[in-house]
């Protein structure tokens, strides 16, 4: 009873509040859930998928034999199938049951929530991606220290990447604690062990290649199930989205509201600032920046982001299309699926007679997952549930392989080694790491098992956006920038996200519980702030360095951009 | 080896030509990106009734709807534009372009 108090207390206030930054943070994050009975057939079902990605992760084992397959797969994935990796990296369960589950709370406001995810990767594909590529071995990190100091601008980078791994670690670890409990109906501990064995094995034995496969296996399922929901859906409303609308408008609280933009933005500043944190975090993912290394040339690069942004946006319109359905089908049987309304242990009655229900069974998140059992019953069901918790295990593997190169191939071989090290003990290096980073992600897990995580995804974003995308972006494209001048600025920009992030209100008030008006910070997102911050210093320091590291550095430039350019000496595939 | 084919590239005007004909065309894309999606966002935050408008009286579809599906279909189509010029344009001329550095 206790933690579906806290559910509805939670959804109250993240839903109903209206403040843009808790809002939007609702669409990343599954809140406390209620454990259901539990469901074999979901639980079948993934045990399928679990036991055909181990056959995959076996094959993979085969072929991962060098540092090189281990973080790239060798550079031997196609730009279509690459595509495909990184839309499903981006297509979380938080983005499918979340954005879903905004659609069914409000209608429109969903909508504007999925742009903005979506309109970062024409950027990249502009300015970065064959940069990228071209300059890149393994990691980020290889990226912007081209022509720097590497000392301190891999640890600079290797910091950044385990920060924005942790907090997207976390969001990931006790999403998939409250989804087991409704989709599986077993405890929150499972998951969480679960997931951390499992991903273990794909991303030891089978590195990159692995990762890859079972993400590509992921997005194609998830891709191919939202498009029956929609098209069930649909197919009620002789395919008139026009009709799906209407009949939605009748049966929602909200009526017409829900036709239009609500609470999601309010104050401008805002809304630019949330906006500048999905659009630029994109660009300073390491878990997606790494998948830039898998492909064989930049031509590749470029096609695998334009599927990659096909895939996403075509998802997207899915997920409008399914919380709109689950508007109107999960009303249309509510004994079913909405938790009855109860006053002094009878079910209360409206006005007219009629039986009131309060929020849905498992919470607002279980639009999606509520509609399968409605379009598809219960086997599909299963489908969906074991399709949504698949998701989380393989983010969660790219997660845990983009932090563990960041420590073997950065800090480890790099930093500490200053690259001398042979292939076979950098290799060693990673796999020891990718055990560790597995247990801290199950502690991680168990930790916030019972706090709220809701802002983690987008203090993830913040920070990619104001330390590692300004890092990256000054050192490949202006001449002038040096290691001071990216370490100072990048520094600047990490620790402005994470201290404005606590003490805004997504923070300060709702997950650590100080009073309504208490936070300091009054805008939904520090990006405007911290992204600002960081490229200005970096301009500063740079500017104002002159030593003679400085000089060496501008003067590397030229060879750097013409190879950033044609792709002349560029890492490329390996030849097995 | 390489250091020397970096000079033969740059010492070639056809190079300088390329990087700013293609940087040029990078920017302009982003900005168009950029304009839609900081429009629509500026338009939910200065004129919400605008966009809960009626696409026609009696239908209950508003504006902004089909615009933000707009916004995602851009996005897309957006990309491949770039992608296909890139991959085919750019490409044959950034590849003339090292030959004669390697010749």
């Amino acid at each position: 009873m206790n933690s579906g108090l806290k559910f509805l207390y939670a959804a109250a206030a993240v839903l109903l509040a209206g403040a843009a930054g808790m809002a939007i943070a609702a669409g990343a994050d599954l809140g406390q859930t209620q454990k259901q009975a539990t469901n074999w057939t979901a639980i079948a079902m993934f045990a399928i998928f679990v036991g055909a990605t181990m056959y995959i992760t076996k094959w993979a084992a085969g072929k991962t034999k060098s540092a090189s397959d281990f973080y790239t797969a060798g550079g031997g994935i196609t730009g279509f199938q690459n595509g495909l990796a990184i839309a499903g990296d981006y297509m979380s369960a938080a983005s499918f049951l979340g954005i879903s589950g905004l659609v069914f709370a409000s209608g429109f406001d969903g909508l504007i929530f999925s742009i903005g995810w979506l309109v970062g990767w024409p950027v990249i594909t502009f300015l970065m991606a064959e940069r990228l590529r071209n300059l890149g071995k393994f990691t980020f990190a290889d990226v912007a220290s081209y022509r720097f100091a590497q000392t301190p601008l891999r640890t600079f980078a290797a910091t950044g990447t385990l920060v924005v791994v942790a907090f997207y670690l976390i969001a990931q670890m006790v999403g998939a604690g409250q989804l087991i409990k409704v989709l599986f109906g077993l405890d929150y501990i499972y998951a969480v062990m679960l997931v951390g064995v499992i991903m273990m094995m794909y991303v030891l034995f089978g590195g990159m290649t692995a990762t890859t496969w079972v993400q590509i296996i992921k997005a194609v399922l998830l891709l191919v199930g939202a498009t029956f929901m929609a098209i069930m859906v649909l197919f009620q409303f002789g395919f008139s989205p026009e009709a799906l609308f209407s009949k939605a408008v009748e049966v929602h609280a909200k009526h017409d509201a829900i036709m239009g933009p609500g609470a999601l933005i309010n104050d401008p500043i805002s809304a630019i600032s949330v906006g500048m944190a999905l659009m630029f975090g994109t660009a300073g993912l390491p878990h997606i920046l790494m998948r830039f290394f898998t492909v064989p040339n930049a031509k590749e690069a470029r096609k695998s982001v334009a599927w990659a942004t096909t895939w996403i946006g075509y998802f997207y319109i899915l997920t409008f299309i399914i919380g709109f359905g689950a508007v109107v089908m999960l009303t249309q049987d509510p004994a079913a699926y909405y938790v009855p309304k109860m006053i002094d242990g009878v079910q209360a009655v409206g006005a007219n007679g009629e039986l009131l229900w309060d929020g849905l069974k498992g919470g607002g998140n279980m639009a999606a997952v509520h509609l399968a059992n409605a379009v598809g019953g219960n086997m599909f069901l299963g489908f969906i549930s074991a399709v949504a918790f698949a998701t989380i295990l393989a983010v969660v593997a790219g997660l845990t392989l983009s932090g563990a190169s960041a420590v073997s191939h950065d800090l480890y071989a790099s930093v500490w080694r200053h690259g001398n090290v042979d292939s076979a003990t950098e290799l060693r290096v990673s796999k020891i790491t990718t055990l560790i980073l597995g247990v801290v992600a199950v502690l991680l897990g168990i930790i916030f098992e019972k706090q709220n995580v809701a802002f983690m995804v987008m203090l993830a974003f913040t920070v990619a956006c104001s330390a590692n995308f300004p890092v990256l972006f000054m050192s490949v494209l202006w001449k002038d920038c040096t290691t001071k001048g990216a370490v100072a600025g990048g520094s600047v920009g990490l620790v402005m996200s994470v201290v404005l992030t606590i003490l805004s209100p997504a923070v300060w008030e709702a997950a650590l519980g100080n009073p309504k008006g208490s936070a300091m910070f009054p805008y939904a997102s520090a990006a405007i702030f911290s992204m600002t911050a960081a490229f200005a210093v970096i301009w500063l320091v740079s500017k104002l360095d002159n030593s003679v590291q400085a000089q060496k550095e501008r003067g590397l430039f030229a060879d750097q951009l013409t190879r950033s350019e044609t792709g002349v000496g560029a890492a490329s595939a390996s030849a097995h | 080896m390489a250091q020397e084919t970096y000079e033969r590239i740059r010492s070639n005007p056809k190079f300088q030509q390329f990087v700013s004909k293609r940087n040029k065309y990078s920017i302009v894309m982003s900005i168009l990106m950029i304009i839609a999606y900081y429009g629509y966002i500026l338009l939910i935050a200065f004129d919400k009734p605008f966009l809960a408008t009626k696409l026609s009286p009696g239908m209950v579809t508003s504006i902004g709807i089909p615009m933000g599906v707009g916004v995602i279909v851009f996005t897309i189509v957006l990309t491949w534009i770039y992608v296909r010029r890139a991959n085919t344009e750019f490409d044959t001329e950034s590849e003339a372009i090292i030959k004669e550095a390697q010749q």
